[in-house]
């Protein structure tokens, strides 16, 4: 389980990013976080990937409070995550390399990753070689190699077109399934919250809070996409945003 | 680099050369002055100096001049990496802003002084005006490093170590190479004025030397020389960056 607890933030130079910040995940759940850009969700994964620690409040993970990086999570950045001097094989074996895994226990790991993502042919190649969608399928890559319980994501699909978004919404969605890890997901994309999300969190402008919850249970098919309740669910998410940025 | 890419290069060099010491001989013929001799002269003094002690100058000066360099890397590369640190930096900047304007050359004395007259003065002169070149690149180019990298090693479990291994040193090495390219030209300049005098070894000497002698031939052979250095130098740095900096040219 993945919790928040009043959590706040405010940077030396005095912004104030996060104001008391509550919420739960249960364990093997998906959780979409919307808002408006500049509110405090990269800060909020950030905190939860044990990189920053809050001002107030608590984040805590399987009952125990984040107090450094572990390798129980994974952090995916939208832009540069990824280091544009490594190959793609480089990239996706460096938490392996950081945790002190052996070359030989890395290419285990990472091999059939690499395979399973359809990147097994660009495993030399650097990421500047790469479209901005097999980019992204590196990051993934690189976050699941750590075989993590819980995947934070910060925008990870904001660069890509739309078609190319839809796929990876796809595999995610898949990932998620598949797997079982608890997922994060900040995204200012109302469809993709929706789409992926078991619960949205609607956070308001600067200093972000939780305006409101809102339950997704019908998320999980790929062809949710087109149901009726999927609008439905997008148009009470939009008119949330609304009333949070006011 | 495909090969026929290559082959184009070799020859755009090789006729940009040709026209150069075209260029070098109408100007001498236009003059008419022994202080210019013809290429032709110059090449033949060249070519005798190799059979005689030119290449014992020239290897006194490469080793000058790559300890210079090497000296200069050696503390210049460390300190500007790890002004990634907004501390560290506020500490570095001042240092480096008042002291990086001022004309090293002019401690020659001091440093004479304080190192003697032998090739550690002249090795630690051509260091130090080199030092602050490579050191102002690097260290802009560490402040310039995204946080971004640096969260996202940190995420993946990174310690202190690891982000100068994985994200500062690789994203500053096109910086640091480019710099040290630039460096090459200054470094043998410098070069040229630490040999110009107290030594009987180097291409510098070999200048004044026959300068004194008023023997222009080989004023010129030990020029060539010099310039030769240069570009080899060069050359190879340019190879170095190419390979240690391969996701910068796919």
């Amino acid at each position: 389980m993945l919790e928040a607890k009043g959590i706040s933030k405010v940077y030396p130079d005095g912004t104030e990013a996060l104001c008391e910040v509550s919420f739960k995940v249960p364990e093997g759940e998906s959780c979409s976080i919307i808002g408006p850009s500049g509110c405090g969700k990269t800060s909020l994964l950030f905190i939860f990937s044990g990189i920053l620690k809050p001002t107030s409040g608590k984040a805590l993970i399987a009952g125990k409070e984040v107090v450094a990086p572990s390798r129980e999570v994974a952090l995916i950045l939208q832009d540069y995550g990824l280091f544009p001097w490594k190959t793609v094989y480089g990239n996706v074996s460096l938490g392996l390399e950081l945790r002190g895994y052996g070359k030989k226990e890395r290419q285990r790991i990472v091999s059939p990753l690499l395979k399973n993502l359809g990147l097994s042919d660009f495993a030399d190649h650097y990421p500047k070689q790469l479209s901005g969608g097999m980019k992204q399928r590196v990051g993934f890559a690189r976050a699941l190699a750590l075989n993590p319980d819980v995947l934070l994501m910060d925008e990870p699909l904001s660069s890509l077109d739309a078609l190319t978004r839809e796929k990876l919404q796809n595999s995610l969605l898949s990932l998620w399934k598949n797997n079982r890890m608890t997922m994060l997901l900040v995204t200012h994309n109302i469809e993709e919250a929706v789409f992926l999300g078991r619960e949205i969190i609607v956070l308001s402008s600067r200093p972000g809070r939780v305006v409101i919850v809102v339950e997704n249970n019908k998320v999980g098919e790929v062809d949710y996409r087109t149901t009726e309740d999927f609008f439905d669910k997008c148009r009470e998410v939009r008119s949330s945003i609304e009333y949070g940025a006011t | 680099m495909p090969r026929s890419e290559e082959q184009h290069r070799i020859w755009s060099y090789l006729i940009a050369g040709i026209l150069l010491i075209l260029l070098w001989q109408v100007i001498a013929a236009l003059l008419n002055s022994i202080a210019l001799p013809m290429p032709l002269d110059v090449f033949s003094a060249f070519i005798a100096g190799l059979s005689g002690n030119l290449l014992s100058h020239v290897l006194v000066s490469t080793v000058r001049v790559c300890y210079g360099i090497a000296l200069a890397l050696s503390l210049a590369i460390p300190i500007g990496l790890v002004s990634y640190k907004d501390t560290m930096d506020k500490f570095i900047t001042p240092f480096i802003y008042l002291l990086y304007p001022i004309p090293h050359i002019v401690l020659l004395p001091l440093i004479i002084l304080l190192f003697g007259i032998g090739d550690l003065s002249k090795v630690i002169l051509i260091a130090l005006i080199v030092f602050f070149q490579i050191l102002v690149t690097t260290r802009d180019a560490a402040r310039n490093i995204s946080t971004n990298y640096i969260y996202s090693l940190l995420s993946l479990g990174a310690t202190g170590k690891d982000v100068y291994k994985h994200v500062v040193f690789p994203a500053c090495l096109p910086k640091i190479l480019t710099s040290l390219r630039i460096s090459v030209g200054t470094a043998i300049a410098v070069l040229f004025f630490v040999e110009s005098f107290a030594t009987r070894k180097g291409l510098g000497y070999l200048i004044m030397d026959s300068w004194s002698r008023m023997d222009y031939p080989d004023l010129y052979a030990a020029i060539v020389s010099m310039a030769l250095l240069g570009l080899s130098l060069y050359l190879v740095l340019e190879r170095v960056e190419k390979k240690l900096c391969a996701w910068v040219y796919v």
